[in-house]
């Protein structure tokens, strides 16, 4: 029993991990109904970032802020100068220029600040709060800040009229266009919140895998599942899929015979496959109830 | 002579290489009620759609003497002209609250778009009984007169609405008609009405032309079209 719990709580503190990452994800995919595979190359630049700004002697907070906003225009930036002229181009285009993004941001980040890894700093340390190995400090504020993430996009969307605006440009893009929303621009805040939730997705995950080039690769695979297991259209679908990514990813490693941590992975993909096969809409995707 | 209010000339619109419109002229004054009639596929949905700028047109298109047909379709909205469009574009899975705050979107004045709401529910009450509802979960004729007062949210001088009628019971098809006059006359919107079904929208309105294959085969006040028995019997088949 002992161990159970223990596996749980580990799986939750990696779930949150998949979570912001998730949550990032479905960010984007609400506004282009594309999954943007560059996404966690973007959240791993962002870490970089801050990287850079801290060894400049920015203190964790002020460079934690100042990447969130480099982002986020980074973000917007994006969405303007590459996907906008190619809206009406077919998926295909969009995939390959996703696939040219993660390419070129990988090996720019190798060719800035080389393939080595580096520590990246916690700001909430890494005592045990739970007991010995059970929850760091890192862990738990990790949570918390998935939580106010989660929080603050709740109100964004729900009590502002730019966040209304945004749910009716995905929603409907056409009719939004013919209440007077600006459609292309709410696709561009879009990315730039996105990226933002990546770059802080990013900073939470580093000090638990290292910064490098590469850390995001198995980490946006495990943030897919957690989107998909959560339907894809609602924030906290993705946190409550990426939760469970990490927690049945954890039982899994531990409880079934043979199954050794190489093969963890293959679980996300597994439940992304099983879940689409019971529920194509996501276990939390809504179901639309419309008469006519 | 004053800036027309609404006035098209030479309208030709295409979806890919195929034309649809065909060199349309008209025009309307402010205030009125202007109808577009015409069968199924004359062209009346994408005449609306090129005024709201949603599809490729060659032509001029002037609104309150500005030129339009180079705008993007928010921009014209933003000019007051509230399009209703085919289908209704409901915001189904939001609440009928926030199709409403949607309509005013583009709106500076939040103060005054409270006001706006009680107006609209004093034309539309069911839609004060579902002010909180998934708009999807509406009836038919809810959802019409939803797209009806979220278009008015826009305080618009202009309602493009195409047709309004369609899918609805006859006792609400009369409810509807009745609430588009009053608003007419108490809110000062002028409306472009398209519709098949031609007797109805011929009582409404005060001035009305004919559409047939995209092109304006007929066109006068709407009294005369009424009362003429050969117009109706060959063209409007009534
Ligand atoms: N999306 C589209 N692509 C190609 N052709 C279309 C499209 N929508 C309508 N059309 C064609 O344009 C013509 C006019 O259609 P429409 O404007 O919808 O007519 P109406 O509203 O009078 O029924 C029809 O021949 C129709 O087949
Ligand atoms: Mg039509």
């Amino acid at each position: 029993m002992d161990l159970f719990i223990h596996q749980v709580l580990a799986g939750l503190a990696t779930g949150a991990i998949y979570a912001c990452m998730a949550l990032a994800v479905v960010m984007i995919y609400q506004a282009i109904d594309h999954f943007n595979f560059a996404q966690g190359e973007m959240a791993m630049f962002s870490t970089f970032i801050a990287w850079q700004l801290m060894q400049w002697g920015f203190p964790y907070w002020a460079a934690f802020f100042v990447t969130i906003g480099i982002s986020f225009a980074a973000g917007v930036l994006i969405e303007r100068a590459i996907f906008r002229p190619i809206h009406d181009a077919p998926i295909l285009s969009h995939v390959v220029i996703f696939i040219a993004l993660f390419v070129i941001i990988n090996s720019f980040a190798g060719f800035i600040w080389e393939f080595t890894i580096k520590a990246f700093p916690s700001p909430f340390g890494t005592k045990p709060v739970l007991g010995e190995g059970l929850l760091s400090a890192h862990d738990a504020g990790m949570m918390a800040v998935v939580g106010i993430v989660l929080l603050l996009l709740y109100g964004f969307f729900r009590y502002t009229r730019i966040g209304l605006a945004m749910r009716a440009a995905a929603a409907n893009p056409d009719s939004a266009k013919l209440v007077g929303v600006r459609v292309g621009w709410m696709l561009a805040l879009g990315w730039g919140m996105a990226a933002a939730i990546g770059a802080v997705a990013g900073m939470m995950i580093a000090p638990v895998v290292f910064l490098e080039p590469n850390m995001m690769l198995s980490i946006l695979l495990y943030g897919f599942a957690g989107a998909v297991v959560g339907g894809l259209t609602s924030p906290v679908g993705a946190v409550l899929g990426g939760f469970s990514v990490g927690v049945v990813e954890n039982l899994a490693g531990t409880f079934i015979p043979y199954f050794g941590s190489e093969m963890k992975l293959s679980i996300a993909l597994a439940l992304i496959v099983a879940v689409l096969m019971v529920r194509p809409s996501g276990i939390f995707g809504r179901k639309v109830v419309t008469r006519v | 002579m004053s800036a027309q209010f609404l006035s098209v000339r030479n309208l030709n619109a295409f979806y890919g290489q195929t034309q649809v419109l065909f060199g349309l002229d008209f025009d309307m004054a402010e205030g009125g009620i202007t109808t577009l009639l015409g069968a199924n596929g004359a062209g009346k949905t994408s005449t609306l759609r090129a005024l709201s700028r949603m599809l490729h047109t060659v032509g001029d298109i002037r609104f309150e003497g500005e030129e339009i047909s180079r705008k993007a379709t928010e921009d014209v909205a933003r000019l007051g002209i509230a399009h209703v469009p085919e289908g209704r574009g409901t915001f189904v899975r939001l609440t009928v609250e926030e199709n409403l705050q949607l309509g005013a979107i583009s709106r500076p004045d939040k103060r005054a778009i409270a006001n706006d709401v009680d107006r609209i529910f004093n034309y539309f009450p069911k839609l004060r009984e579902r002010y909180y509802q998934q708009a999807g979960t509406l009836s038919g004729g809810e959802q019409q007169m939803l797209a009806i007062g979220r278009a008015l949210m826009l305080r618009p001088k202009l309602m493009l609405l195409d047709e309004p009628s369609f899918g609805l019971a006859p006792l609400i098809v009369q409810e509807l008609f009745g609430i588009l006059r009053t608003l007419n006359r108490q809110e000062k919107v002028s409306m472009f009405l398209v519709e098949q079904n031609a007797s109805l929208a011929l009582d409404l309105a005060d001035h009305a032309y004919l559409l047939e294959t995209g092109r304006v085969v007929m066109s006068g006040p709407a009294k005369d079209i009424r009362e003429d028995e050969g117009i109706r019997r060959s063209y409007l088949g009534y």
